[in-house]
C-alpha cells in the first residue's frame, strides 16, 4: 500500500487502517531508477516553487503606483514580513535580512499549505530534508550575522561567556551555552516544524479513515460516529491552514531572533 | 507482582504512554503561559501587540519538548 506512488489509506475492504509513518515515504514516480527519483513530495516542492515564482513575477513584473490585487496581496505579504518579524525583533539592523527572512517565510508557507489542498494532501515540509536544510541555513546565517558584527572572538566571547557571573559559575553555564545556541538550535529549529506538519497530515489521515471505516465497515446506529469523525477531519483541516501559516510564522520569527542575539552589540 | 513482571505483561505501543507523559509538561506550561499572557493584555492592552509576539515565540519553545516526544515515539519504535 505504502510503496505505491500514491499512497492510498482508504481499501475497499472495510478495514480500519492506522496511518504510519510509512505515509512519508513515498515510492517514486518520475525518473525511477536513476539517482534524480522523484516521489509526490519532490513534485509538490517543485509545483510550489513554481507557483511562488509565478505569483511574485505576476505580482512585481510590472509593478504600478496603483496596485493591482495580485501587486496588493503580494505587498501585504512582503510588508508582514518587514515589518512584523524583520523590524520588530531585529531593529534598525533588520533590511539586512528581510531578503533572506522573506523567501523562508513564504517558501515555508508554500510548503505548508500543501497539507490542505486537495490533490496534494501533504506538507512538503513533513519530510525531514526540507525542514533541516533550512534550519541548516538559518544557523549558518546567524552565525556569520553574528561573526561579522561583533568579530570571531567577540561572538563566541557573548555567547559562551556572558559577563557578570562568578567564576565558578562558568562551568556550569558554559557547557549550557554551548549545546543550548550550537547544537539545540538548529535541531529544535527542523524538528519543530516537521512535527508539526507531520502530527497535521497524520491526525487528518486518521480521522478520515475512521470516517471510511465507520461509514462502510460498522453496522446500523454506529454510523453516525463517522459523521463525527467527517466533522472532526473538516475542523481539522481548517486548523491546519492556521498551524501552516503559525509555522512559517514561528520558524522565521525565530531565525531573526537568533540573528538579532548574534548581531547584539556586547554589554 | 514486581514492577518488572507488570512491564513485560503490557501489550501494545508503549510509545503512545510516553507520548502522553511528554505532553504534559509542555500542556501545562503553554496554559500558564498563554494565561499569564492574557492577563497580562487585558491589564495592559496598548502592550498587547509586544505580548502576543513574545507569547507565541514561548510557546514554540515550550511545545518543542512535546514534539520531541512525537518524533522520538515514532522513530524508536
Amino acid at each position: 500500500m505504502l510503496r505505491t506512488g500514491i499512497s492510498v489509506p482508504l481499501s475497499g475492504d472495510g478495514e480500519f487502517h492506522v496511518p504510519s509513518i510509512g505515509e512519508f515515504f513515498p515510492g517514486g514516480l518520475l525518473f525511477i531508477g536513476t539517482p534524480f527519483e522523484m516521489s509526490r513530495i519532490n513534485l509538490i516542492m517543485v509545483l510550489m516553487t513554481a507557483v511562488l515564482v509565478v505569483f511574485f513575477g505576476l505580482a512585481f513584473a510590472k509593478p504600478r503606483f496603483v496596485p493591482s490585487k495580485v501587486q496588493n496581496t503580494a505587498e501585504l505579504g512582503l510588508d508582514f514580513v518587514r515589518v512584523n518579524i524583520a523590524e520588530e525583533i531585529i531593529g534598525h539592523d533588520g533590511h539586512k535580512f528581510v531578503g533572506y527572512l522573506t523567501t523562508l517565510f513564504f517558501m515555508i508557507f508554500a510548503f505548508n499549505i500543501t497539507s490542505i489542498i486537495p490533490g496534494l494532501q501533504i506538507a512538503a515540509t513533513s519530510t525531514i530534508a526540507v525542514p533541516f536544510m533550512l534550519a541548516m541555513l538559518s544557523y549558518f546565517v546567524f552565525n556569520a550575522a553574528g561573526m561579522s558584527a561583533n568579530g570571531v572572538v567577540g561572538y563566541l566571547k557573548a555567547n559562551l561567556f556572558p559577563p557578570g557571573l562568578p567564576i565558578p559559575i562558568y562551568f556550569l553555564v558554559t557547557p549550557i551555552e554551548l549545546v543550548a545556541t550550537f547544537v539545540l538550535r538548529p535541531i529544535t529549529l527542523t524538528i519543530r516544524l516537521l512535527a508539526n506538519m507531520m502530527a497535521g497530515h497524520l491526525l487528518l489521515v486518521l480521522f478520515f479513515s475512521a470516517t471510511h471505516f465507520m461509514v462502510f465497515g460498522l453496522d446500523g446506529v454506529l454510523k453516525i460516529f463517522g459523521l463525527a469523525s467527517f466533522a472532526a477531519g473538516f475542523a481539522f483541516t481548517l486548523f491546519e491552514v492556521l498551524v501552516a501559516f503559525l509555522q512559517a510564522y514561528i520558524f522565521t520569527m525565530l531565525t531573526a531572533v537568533y540573528i538579532s542575539g548574534a548581531v547584539a552589540e556586547e554589554h | 507482582m514486581s514492577i518488572l513482571a507488570l512491564v513485560s505483561e503490557i501489550s501494545g505501543n508503549l510509545n503512545s504512554i510516553g507520548y502522553g507523559l511528554g505532553t504534559l509538561g509542555p500542556g501545562i506550561g503553554i496554559g500558564m503561559l498563554v494565561g499569564k499572557a492574557l492577563e497580562g493584555m487585558s491589564r495592559q492592552p496598548e502592550a498587547a501587540g509586544t505580548l502576543r509576539t513574545n507569547m507565541i515565540l514561548g510557546i514554540a519553545f515550550t511545545e518543542a519538548l512535546s514534539l520531541i516526544g512525537l518524533v522520538a515515539g515514532l522513530l524508536f519504535t
